[in-house]
């Protein structure tokens, strides 16, 4: 990557791009050396390409070119037309909270109705004391760039034993042009806990803007845990966001993500199940078209004996779009009784379409039931004839079929409403496409 | 008057012709067999006239109600009134069969510019005719045809016919997999949608059927060609002689 170079202060070299944010990036003069430091391991780095294993199949510096400047704090205008977004993206029952831009927005977040029930703090306020959140073991050059950025967060903690009455929907909402913003977010929750959480990426009349989230999880024993990410983000934007979650004993955990957004758009999700006995599901939906490239990576890590992971993911590829799935299961030597599963489907409308599939099992345990399947193809023409035989037009016939296909993901959401909700996105997928 | 006309159709399935030269003409209100040997080109016909692709038409050419048929995508054929009740009928997993039933009701509707059904309407319209062709409703909720028996499968053919009210019903071996109650059933279904503006064609390979839906003319396919054609009685007489005396020709 080129970037220009400026000097600072002190004398070091930085590029512009974290050289003009500086002054606007919290915390102490601690977590500005953290943040430095982590910018200085991005430029050693740069951005990811294709010869780096992780990222073969999304060559950033192909595929983005280059990271935009940090997007201005949103202004009085912004937040009004932010507002409006808002509603029209709020899931009926949720309580909110709000970024924009990359800034948390009181405002518009229900912090009042959340306070009752939860911990509630922005990355900002935590970064004024400790530069704890911004350390992520990573020696991803995204995941870095993201510590040396990051502008603001929620930092949640559900307390031991809490049963949330509402889902909390995180909702990030762009507006500004040709700019980045870099968010980072922190959701502990607590054991015998239960909780729902939603983040949704939309955006606001923005065009050409690059979003780079990093969220870390952590989960007690005994909770109850869903987490669906909706990725609705402007057709020429561009979305890295990095999960890291860590389960703990005899937990549930329900993940699902549904990607119908973003021109590039890259979900990597780094998993650690930590207690025994505990279950993961961990599903999603890409449904891509024009020359959109949709990456889903995920490592789930079990490293202790006894739980069960089950990944599903489902891909419907038009025009000449490239859907990624990366999935790597890690059994530890100690984790005996592991059972892990990951199916991945991929259903390509176009002949152009491209569908890569990268399954991976790392097992040192001797006593496990782990195992991946993987299918790419087209639509059935049989299928597709008795449907149109029977009045459907080709395109409806389709929608019916690739409904059926995502399906078998989407039923995974547990929760009636939300699972509603997410259909009724495939649909409106659907219906843009006839 | 005409509902269905084949003119000397021939017709190709990757290269091999399978049609050499039909011609077949089925009238308003009248119920037609189609009988003859297997891989005689009876199911090869009725995908045809239905729109299915990867058959190529050399020669001739089909007429529905005087409007060339092989001009239209097979949803217009259905929306026009062609309907065909499938040999084998394709299990379509995650596509309930409620769903299906009113998305291909309301889009043929929409093609002929009607309104499209409101729910509760629906709901009693299914529920009558399901009655009638004694299929329980839970059937309904799964996928389309899956895990279906055949003689389920061939039910759920009739269900849809007697819905969508087509004016030509085209039954391709409708009785193969029912037993004798669900045979009695289902042929009960098609009998209750005869009517002076509605034809049927019924492909079979038995005599039985024909006792229960009784047909106006019986043909005789071999080798891609309507050999004979007469009345209910031809139908006996190839059950007594079999098919030998057509193959000769
Ligand atoms: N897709 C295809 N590719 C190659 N040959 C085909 C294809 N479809 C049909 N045929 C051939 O065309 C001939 C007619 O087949 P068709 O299914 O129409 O016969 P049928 O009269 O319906 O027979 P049956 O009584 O067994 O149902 C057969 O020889 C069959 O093998
Ligand atoms: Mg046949």
């Amino acid at each position: 990557m080129n970037v220009a170079v400026a000097k600072t202060g002190n004398g070091r070299a930085v590029s512009d791009l974290f050289a003009s944010a500086e002054g606007r990036l919290p915390g102490s003069p601690a977590v500005i050396a953290a943040r430095r430091e982590a910018f200085e391991t991005y430029e050693r780095l740069g951005l990811p390409h294709r010869r780096i294993e992780e990222w073969k199949y999304t060559d950033l510096r192909a595929l983005v070119g280059e990271v935009l400047p940090l997007a201005a704090a949103p202004d009085a205008a912004a937040l009004k037309r932010a507002a409006d977004a808002v509603k029209a993206h709020a899931i009926a029952g949720a309580r909110k909270l709000v970024l924009v831009d990359g800034v948390f927005v009181a405002d518009l977040s229900d912090v009042k109705a959340l306070v009752s029930e939860v911990g509630l703090k922005t990355l900002r306020e935590t970064l004024e004391k400790d530069a704890a959140l911004l350390k992520t073991v990573s020696t991803d050059a995204v995941i870095e760039l993201n510590a040396a950025m990051a502008t603001d967060g929620v930092v949640l903690s559900i307390a031991d034993g809490a049963q949330l009455s509402a889902p909390i929907q995180i909702i990030h909402v762009a507006m500004a042009a040709s700019a980045s913003a870099f968010t980072r977010s922190q959701l502990a929750v607590g054991n015998g806990a239960r909780a729902t959480i939603i983040e949704s990426f939309v955006a606001a009349g923005a065009k050409a803007y690059q979003v780079s989230d990093a969220v870390i999880v952590t989960i007690g024993d005994n909770a109850d845990v869903a987490h669906i990410r909706l990725l609705d983000d402007a057709p020429d934007a561009v979305n890295i966001t990095s999960q890291f979650v860590t389960v703990g004993a005899n937990t549930k955990v329900n993940f699902f993500n549904m990607t119908t957004g973003a021109a590039v758009s890259r979900l990597q999700g780094f998993i650690t199940l930590a207690g025994e006995g505990s279950e993961l599901a961990i599903n999603g939906v890409n449904l891509l078209k024009k020359t959109e490239h949709g990456d889903t990576t995920l490592v789930v890590d079990h490293a202790v004996p006894n739980c069960v992971s089950r990944e599903i993911f489902r891909a419907v590829i038009d025009d000449r779009a490239h859907s990624v799935f990366q999935g790597r299961i890690i059994v530890r030597p100690d984790a005996q009784k592991t059972d892990g599963k990951m199916m991945t489907r991929a259903l390509l409308l176009s002949d152009e379409a491209e569908a890569d599939n990268k399954p991976e099992l790392e097992i040192f345990a001797d006593d496990v039931s782990c195992g991946h399947g993987a299918t790419a193809g087209a639509l059935d023409d049989s299928l597709l004839f008795y449907l149109k035989a029977r009045g459907l037009p080709e395109k409806q016939a389709q929608a019916l079929l690739i409904q059926a296909f995502v399906g078998e993901a989407i039923e995974q959401i547990a929760d009636d409403g939300l699972r509603e909700h997410v259909i009724g996105i495939a649909e409106r997928w659907l219906e843009r496409r006839s | 008057m005409a509902l269905l006309e084949v003119k000397d159709l021939k017709v190709r399935v990757e290269e091999r012709e399978i049609l050499h030269g039909l011609t077949l003409t089925v009238n308003e209100g009248e119920v037609h067999a189609i009988m003859g040997p297997n891989g005689s080109g009876k199911s090869t016909l009725s995908h045809v006239i239905a729109g299915k692709p990867g058959y190529e038409v050399t020669d001739g050419q089909i007429l529905f109600k005087g409007e060339d048929l092989l001009e239209m995508a097979p949803e217009e054929r259905a929306a026009k009134g062609v309907f065909l009740a499938f040999q084998y009928p394709v299990e379509i997993p995650g596509v309930a069969t409620m769903n299906f039933l009113r998305t291909a009701l309301n889009a043929q509707r929409k093609a002929r510019g009607e309104d499209e059904y409101s729910t509760p309407d629906f709901l009693k319209k299914v529920r009558e005719v399901s009655k009638s062709l004694n299929i329980p409703q839970d059937m309904l909720k799964r996928g389309v045809n899956v895990g279906f028996s055949g003689g389920e499968k061939k039910r759920n053919e009739v269900l849809q016919m007697a819905l969508f009210e087509p004016s030509l019903c085209i039954l391709d071996e409708m009785d193969s997999g029912l037993d004798i109650d669900a045979l009695r059933i289902a042929a009960d279904g098609v009998n209750a949608l005869r009517s002076p503006k509605r034809a049927m064609v019924v492909i079979t390979h038995y005599q039985r059927l024909l006792n229960y839906i009784v047909p106006d003319v019986v043909h005789v396919m071999s080798k891609g060609r309507v050999v004979k054609s007469g009345g209910k009685e031809l139908a006996l007489e190839l059950e007594a002689s079999g098919y030998t005396q057509f193959e000769a020709a």
